[in-house]
């Protein structure tokens, strides 16, 4: 049962990143494609309708961890202080500036609001990634289960690290590299001409960084936690989730030559689930492994919940689920289709 | 009291009431939008229309900030108050992630549509999507009632070998007795705060002679509503909820009530100002028998004062609780007054004639933000000093390691970041205000100028 949760809350997390992942990449290249007004009003509208409820995602999946691991949850909250706030500090600036952006014209609030959009789309890329470097190196816990690291102390990765070390900020790296792939991607999709032209450019570019930094850090991450190896010796089924992520990396660069945005978009998607659940599977049963000691890491069964609320909230979850898709199947197909603005003739 | 818990407390405190300054006006409005759209609907009436755009547009202002300073909410838990989220978990993890499964997808789905999808919806769709906007506005209230409703009376768990409490019964934590008599308090609290806005945006176009045929509309509406609102707020709502105090949280009845001796016949204290170092009450003003009347329906019935009960189960404030919750009801009172005038000068025809009333009705705009305030901290400090009740202390709940200075760091950031967010909401509401719904005969703007969304 606690195998299931840990499955459920990886797929919210997935989609979280997926979904919100676009958004959040086209707020990175905000300002790279949009150069004048229209083209901004553009990419924003490119994401308008649907950013607030991608975003819903990583609340969402932050109750359903906290229902399902509430001694993860609150360890890990706990102990992330400082780089959390900052997160949701970002997520505020972030949702004001899409929302207030477009409420007066002129000279000093439009920009002021785009550079809001694009610094904390980009920040909030670079923490999300050096968080799930974090998870995969662990951190110092106690015997109590908790812990508290600083932002940074030397930049290494030794027996009391913070929450930036090279190697976290190398996954930051990949995590912005990668979201600025499928946030172009997304807008190549969603919009025509300049726009268009200029986000493939982008993306392919994106492409080659993601791949040199995924091939650096996975070479990292074997090093660093070498439970994720271990894991794959022992359950060889395992590789189906980097070769996912392989895959898709391959059929976004095949799929971007082709011009066809749509099935890069996917290909994308797939790389995004293929890394995230590689990382879950290779830290598996730890949902927070000990950099110190490994007895004292955090997993599925010392941290869940007891069974009877794990079953009942099946109950609530897979309705639930069920119907938040079928909405939002509804509401993408609503606004499918290439972006335009009103009153502008192509 | 021992700075890093007095920080972690100002900390959810801050963040949580300047929060709600902004969940009240989305789900009273929620309400109000779909009254206006139902009307528009039923009657044909476009100025209904137009009024309900409006409002759907000074919605989504709120709404924006609402999210943005709720998402945090849903975080404090684990970052602020780490150990009292282990103890708890097992249950309000339950409520908290219902609420985003069930509510907060499908406001966030449907307020696009509402906003930008009028003209690709018939009428009836596009009604339909404020009614589930109203829909998850509501069912957001409704699993964050039951949550503090368990803080406040827990039910429905066992606790485990570690300590920690266990969901037992997944239809106890729902239907907990508490958080039906809070869920619809609180939630008609929500509908007093929108309605009195909407009169006060009404009073405000016709006090300026402006868009008069709407100022009539948010006048009438706001006022009916507003002041239905506030005398269920009285009864049957309060009341219910001031007879489950005096059953499970006595203690915390006669701190509200400033009621420092047991006694029968217990005067009800309209002002008065407590003293906890000589515990007596200063300069009051009494009704006699009235608070036994209330409590136990009557006259002479014994109610426990403070004294029935050891220091250390007293709520921790007792004169700042005494004051909220004396607050909330002289406000509640003001509201039940201004509703019975307002409905007396309807029926008279004088309501939008009367400028002094009008000027009355303007002027109401915070108040109902105050009371609703006032009536969370109420609740809050009643129920200290427990953070579950008898349960947990409010000591043992927050994070181990986290410290003051990080925590004052972060509070002051928040605080930062709220006054600018407060800023700007203003700034955008007054905008939105000022230009108003469009005129009749003037083509309707069903794009608002923030098309972006579409």
């Amino acid at each position: 049962m606690e195998t299931l949760w840990f499955c459920l809350v990886a797929i919210m997390i997935a989609g979280y990143v997926v979904l919100d992942g676009f958004d959040l990449g086209a707020g990175i290249v905000h300002f790279c494609v949009g150069r004048t007004e229209s083209q901004r009003r553009r990419v924003l509208k490119a994401i308008g309708p649907v950013w607030d409820g991608n975003e819903v995602w990583l609340i969402a999946g932050g109750g359903t961890l906290y229902f399902a691991f509430p001694g993860l949850y609150s360890s890990s909250f706990s102990g992330f202080y400082l780089p959390l706030m900052i997160v949701l500090w970002l997520l505020i600036l972030r949702g004001v500036a899409i929302e207030f952006r477009n409420h007066l014209d002129n000279a000093i609030w439009r920009p002021f609001f785009d550079a809001l959009f694009m610094g904390a789309s980009a920040l909030l890329a670079v923490f999300y990634g050096a968080a799930l470097g974090n998870v995969i190196r662990g951190v110092p816990l106690d015997p109590a289960g908790e812990f508290f690291l600083p932002l940074w102390t030397d930049f290494r990765v030794g027996s009391q690290p913070g929450i930036l070390d090279w190697y976290t900020i190398l996954v930051g790296l990949l995590a912005f590299a990668t979201l600025t792939q499928h946030g172009a991607l997304w807008i190549a999709l969603k919009t025509e001409d300049i726009l268009e032209h200029r986000a493939r450019r982008v993306a392919s570019a994106a492409w080659f960084a993601v791949i040199v930094l995924t091939l650096i850090v996975t070479g990292a991450t074997l090093r660093i936690q070498p439970q994720v190896l271990s894991n794959l010796v022992n359950h060889p089924w395992g590789c189906v989730f980097p070769a996912l992520a392989l895959a898709g990396l391959s059929g976004v660069a095949f799929f971007l030559y082709h011009a066809d945005h749509f099935k890069a978009f996917l290909g994308s998607c797939c790389y995004i689930v293929g890394m995230l659940t590689s990382a879950a599977f290779g830290v598996f049963p730890y949902v927070l492994p000990s950099s110190a000691n490994p007895a004292l890491g955090l997993t599925i069964t010392n941290t869940a919940t007891a069974p009877y609320g794990l079953k009942v909230a099946l109950f609530w979850w897979i309705p639930g689920m069920l119907l938040v898709l079928g909405y939002s199947v509804f509401i993408y197909r609503h606004f499918a289709g290439k972006v335009r603005l009103e009153g502008e003739t192509y | 009291m021992d700075s890093v818990l007095a920080l972690h407390r100002f900390h959810f405190a801050f963040t949580v009431t300047f929060h709600y300054i902004f969940a009240q006006l989305s789900m009273g409005l929620a309400l109000l939008v779909f009254v206006l759209k139902s009307i528009a609907l039923k009657t044909g009436d476009d100025r209904y229309n137009r009024a309900a755009r409006f409002w759907t547009r000074f919605f989504a202002i709120s709404f924006a900030v609402g999210v943005v300073t709720g998402v945090p909410m849903e975080f404090q838990f684990g970052t602020n108050w780490s150990r009292f989220a282990k103890a708890a978990g097992g249950v309000i993890g339950q409520t908290l992630a219902m609420e985003g499964v069930f509510a907060f997808f499908l406001e966030s789905s449907f307020l696009g549509l509402l906003l930008y999808g009028e003209k690709r919806l018939s009428p009836k769709a596009h009604w339909l999507t404020s009614l589930l906007l109203f829909a998850g506005t509501w069912l957001s209230g409704f699993f964050i009632i039951v949550t503090d409703a368990w803080m406040q009376h827990p039910v429905a768990y066992s606790v485990g070998p570690n300590g920690n409490a266990l969901l037992q019964s997944f239809w106890g934590l729902l239907l907990n007795p508490w958080a039906a008599w809070m869920y619809l308090h609180n939630m008609i609290g929500t509908v007093v705060t929108a309605g009195f806005v909407m009169a006060s945006v009404g009073a405000f176009y016709l006090l300026t002679r402006r868009l008069e045929e709407y100022g009539r509309i948010y006048v009438k509406v706001g006022v009916a509503a507003g002041g239905m609102a506030a005398i269920l707020m009285a009864f049957p709502t309060g009341d219910g909820q001031g007879k489950m105090l005096a059953r499970h949280q006595p203690v915390t009845l006669a701190a509200m009530e400033g009621l420092f001796e047991t006694r029968q016949a217990a005067p009800l204290v309209i002002l008065g100002q407590p003293d906890t170092a000589k515990n007596r009450l200063d300069n009051p003003a009494t009704v006699p028998g009235m608070l036994s009347f209330l409590s136990y329906r009557r006259w002479s019935a014994e109610v426990k004062g403070l004294d029935a009960f050891p220091s250390d189960l007293h709520p921790d404030n007792v004169p700042l609780l005494y004051y909220s919750y004396h607050i909330m009801v002289g406000l509640g009172t003001m509201f039940i007054a201004v509703a019975l005038v307002s409905a007396l000068q309807l029926w008279r025809g004088r309501l939008y004639a009367s400028r002094a009333w009008l000027w009355v009705l303007m002027l109401m705009l915070p108040f109902p933000f105050i009371a609703n305030t006032a009536g969370w901290m109420t609740a809050e400090l009643g129920r200290q000093p427990w953070l579950i009740y008898g349960v947990m202390r409010t000591s043992a709940g927050p994070s181990m390691l986290v410290s003051s200075g990080n925590t004052l760091f972060t509070l002051l950031g928040f605080m930062g970041m709220y006054t600018l967010l407060g800023i700007l909401f203003l700034f955008l509401t007054f905008r939105e205000i000022e230009q108003g719904p469009d005129p009749l005969g003037v083509p309707a703007r069903v794009h608002p100028p923030q098309e972006i969304l579409l």
